[in-house]
């Protein structure tokens, strides 16, 4: 397995915010993506999570260091076979949820047999064949982030990011959702980087595990699932389940509290 | 027609048959040296729309006014949509388009006519002045809230400038916009007409201005009547269509 | 001063110099418009000689009466509407259309109705401001909070209590941002109105200048009018800019 995305020294400043001094953001970050894998990454709020995914998706600039993607260099534009899901709902309100999974299509000139083809199967895929006319606005939560994943994966990405991509919903749908995610993996190959917040979704979900420190973000400990490729939501039950759970907020507590401005009481 | 437009179809018919009534009271007050009552001015309406000298007029007018919309639309939609796209830009020039909106602009009117000359070019400028302004604050507006996710969703399918704009930048901000080019007709029309009412020999704020010296009551409520009943149709048909844009787009 | 605003100061100085070089140069000639310096010295000539202290007193009372009445009648008439749903709803069409119209066309009405007076002027002035108050106060009492409503009822405050107490500041901000049009209308309504058909005040002076070919007091007098139209619109947003700020509502 050779690494798909190569982080070396990655760092991430911003220069004057308001109060006129630079803000530390991020790293300096090291970290390997192995092909096919499925990497989470926890940590305390404002440690720079988000700020990371933007960087290995070529949406922000890094400040010192270097990102490859599969051998070659990200510099300021979003590689190609890279697709985005991001927190906010990103659907374009003003078009029906065919229109929304067939946009990246259509901007890419794909030929109208294969494009209807992959548009059918992400509808199927993602439960949402009988929607298909419908708009945005009519539709849950919950559905409108299934259009978001469907319009990424029809493009079929080589590697999805994906930011807190579940975090506007309720925990059984979370759960569901990420039911959905493993099989999507499962299916297509592809290498799944997920940013998340919820320790049992990283534990359920990754195969490895990143938790990093409070701002400015640095990787503190990768902890390995050694999960069997075909699993789902009823992980949940394992025995070790409980214990890399524990582990990873061991880990994090103390970060956690550090973001917050406290100190830990006791180790 | 569903319930709710049947209610409002009919509030709206209320309301004109109540406008008219108040109309025909505030004759009976004012006698018939001050006004001429409703069916009458319809009458006369009918009579002069029939003339081919009244229709010379109009057309004057609608054409300064054709020019003048158009010219306002597509100036203020680049300065809005240059601006909006830019954050500091609009940070700047946000306060003073503001400004300029609630200007008297009437009293540059005379720096247009030396600026353009007596006749159509003062007229279409005049009107163009008074538009452009509400289309370029509510573009730049609609294209600055544009939600960033959606730009962000644009630069992941690595889309050029110019599909930008087409498929994502105008289609978030087009239902703000839509409001600002309905308020963009509305002025263009007071502009065009004000800018009639001197310095032009022909169009429909001309007749107005030499009615009142005439004292030709029934010209001038014909004419008035003729641009009110022009005005708030257009301008109803314009609201129907903006409220469903904004539908759409909560 | 931030950073936006010490841009906007530079682009309005960099506009007027350039306005300035243009005029000196004889790129813009004499006869069309005189260089701002010369145009800022004749106004406070102007200003010093008390020649215009007639014209300015007479379109500031006039300004004054119409913008008074329209806030008052407005507010009046916002609080009446809102409490009677049926009314609402009728007059809703006209408020959404109200200002396509082009009321300057009721002037000649209003000259016939009234004689040559003050009357015509104030009344453009009002109706073109009082619609700007009342759809403002409606919305400012729409949005009133139902929660804070309730606090009220479990404080046993009675229908005045409430009203001052909570009903005002809580519309508070969109009773400002009507005020806030209603003193820009009026302006607009009134000098407008001068300037069309009218003996006296600042309008009719820039008017009468225009047609003298006196450049020399028709610029300076426009200036003026701008200025001071900006200057109270500007002190105004700053205000609505602190309440809602206060509130977090920015």
């Amino acid at each position: 397995m050779h690494a798909q995305v190569l982080l070396r020294g990655v760092t991430r400043v911003y220069s004057a915010g308001a109060l006129d001094r630079p803000v530390h953001a991020l790293g300096p970050i090291d970290l390997e993506l192995r092909r096919g894998e499925f990497f989470a990454v926890v940590g305390p709020s404002g440690c720079g999570k988000s700020t990371l995914l933007e960087l290995i998706a070529g949406l922000s600039p890094m400040t010192e260091g270097s990102i490859d993607f599969e051998g070659r260099p990200i510099a300021g534009s979003v590689p190609d076979g890279v697709g985005v899901v991001f927190q906010e709902d990103a659907c374009f309100p003003w078009l029906t949820v065919t229109d929304n999974i067939a946009f990246g299509l259509r901007q890419a000139g794909t030929e109208t047999g294969e494009l209807r083809r992959r548009l059918d199967h992400a509808l199927e895929l993602m439960g949402l064949t009988e929607f298909a006319q419908a708009y945005p606005a009519q539709l849950s939560g919950g559905m409108r982030q299934r259009v978001c994943i469907a319009r990424t994966l029809v493009l079929q990405p080589r590697l999805i990011l994906l930011d807190e991509p579940f975090g506007a919903l309720d925990q059984q749908t979370r759960l569901l959702m990420g039911d959905e995610l493993l099989r999507l993996w499962r299916d297509t190959g592809s290498t799944v980087l997920l940013i998340t917040h919820a320790l049992d979704e990283a534990t359920m979900l990754a195969d490895r595990i990143a938790v990093m420190s409070a701002r400015p973000g640095r990787i503190l400990e990768i902890v390995e699932t050694r999960w069997p490729r075909e699993r789902d939501s009823r992980i949940v039950a394992e025995a070790s389940f409980g214990e890399i759970t524990g582990r990873l907020w061991r880990a994090l507590r103390e970060e956690s509290l550090k973001a917050i401005g406290k100190k830990a009481a006791g180790a | 027609m569903s319930r709710a437009r049947w209610e409002s179809a009919a509030h709206a018919a209320g309301l004109v048959v109540a406008l008219l009534s108040a109309w025909q009271v505030l004759f009976e007050f004012a006698g018939t040296n001050a006004m001429a009552p409703p069916i009458e001015t319809f009458a006369y309406l009918g009579r002069l729309l029939a003339t081919a000298a009244f229709w010379g007029h109009l057309a004057e007018t609608m054409s300064a006014f054709a020019f003048a919309l158009a010219i306002a639309i597509v100036l203020g939609l680049l300065i809005g949509l240059t601006l909006g796209l830019h954050r500091f830009s609009s940070d700047v020039a946000e306060p003073i388009l503001i400004a300029l909106y609630s200007l008297p602009k009437v009293t540059l009117y005379p720096i247009v006519l030396l600026a353009f000359g007596l006749g159509m070019p003062a007229k279409v400028a005049f009107g163009t002045i008074h538009g452009i302004i509400p289309v370029a604050i509510f573009t730049m507006s609609a294209v600055r809230n544009i939600r960033p996710v959606l730009l962000k969703t644009g630069r992941v399918l690595k889309l050029d400038p110019w599909a930008m704009v087409r498929t994502i930048v105008f289609p978030a901000a087009l239902p703000e916009i839509f409001t600002g080019l309905r308020l963009g007709f509305s002025l263009t029309l007071i502009g065009t007409l004000l800018g009639e009412m001197f310095g032009s020999q022909r169009g429909l704020g001309y007749l107005l201005m030499t009615a009142i010296g005439l004292q030709n009551i029934q010209v001038i409520m014909a004419v008035t009547l003729l641009l009110v009943l022009f005005a708030a149709s257009v301008s109803s048909l314009l609201i129907v269509i903006d409220r469903r844009l904004h539908r759409r787009i909560p | 001063m931030n950073r936006a605003a010490r841009y906007r100061l530079a682009a309005i100085l960099g506009i007027v110099l350039l306005l300035e070089l243009l005029c000196r140069s004889g790129v813009i000639d004499r006869l069309t418009m005189p260089p701002p310096s010369v145009i800022l010295r004749d106004l406070v000539l102007i200003l010093a000689s008390g020649s215009m202290n007639k014209a300015m007193l007479k379109t500031f009372i006039n300004v004054s009466i119409a913008f008074g009445l329209s806030v008052v009648i407005g507010v009046v008439l916002g609080v009446a509407i809102h409490g009677w749903r049926l009314v609402r709803q009728g007059l809703d069409p006209l408020f959404a259309t109200y200002y396509a119209i082009p009321v300057y066309a009721f002037y000649p009405l209003f000259i016939v109705l009234f004689g040559l007076g003050d009357v015509p002027q104030i009344l453009i002035g009002f109706m073109l401001a009082v619609v700007a108050m009342i759809v403002n106060t409606l919305n400012g009492l729409d949005r009133v909070s139902r929660v804070l409503l309730k606090t009220a009822r479990v404080y046993r405050l009675g229908a005045v209590a409430t009203a001052m107490r909570i009903t005002l500041p809580s519309a508070a901000p969109y009773l400002m941002t009507g005020i806030k049009l209603a003193v820009a209308y009026a302006f607009i309504g009134v000098i407008g109105a001068e300037f069309i058909m009218s003996q006296t005040g600042m309008g009719y002076e820039i008017s009468f200048a225009y047609n003298n070919l006196d450049n020399a007091t028709m610029y300076p007098l426009i200036l003026l009018v701008l200025a001071v139209s900006t200057g109270i619109n500007v002190a105004l947003s700053h205000w609505e800019k602190i309440i809602m700020q206060r509130r977090g509502q920015s």
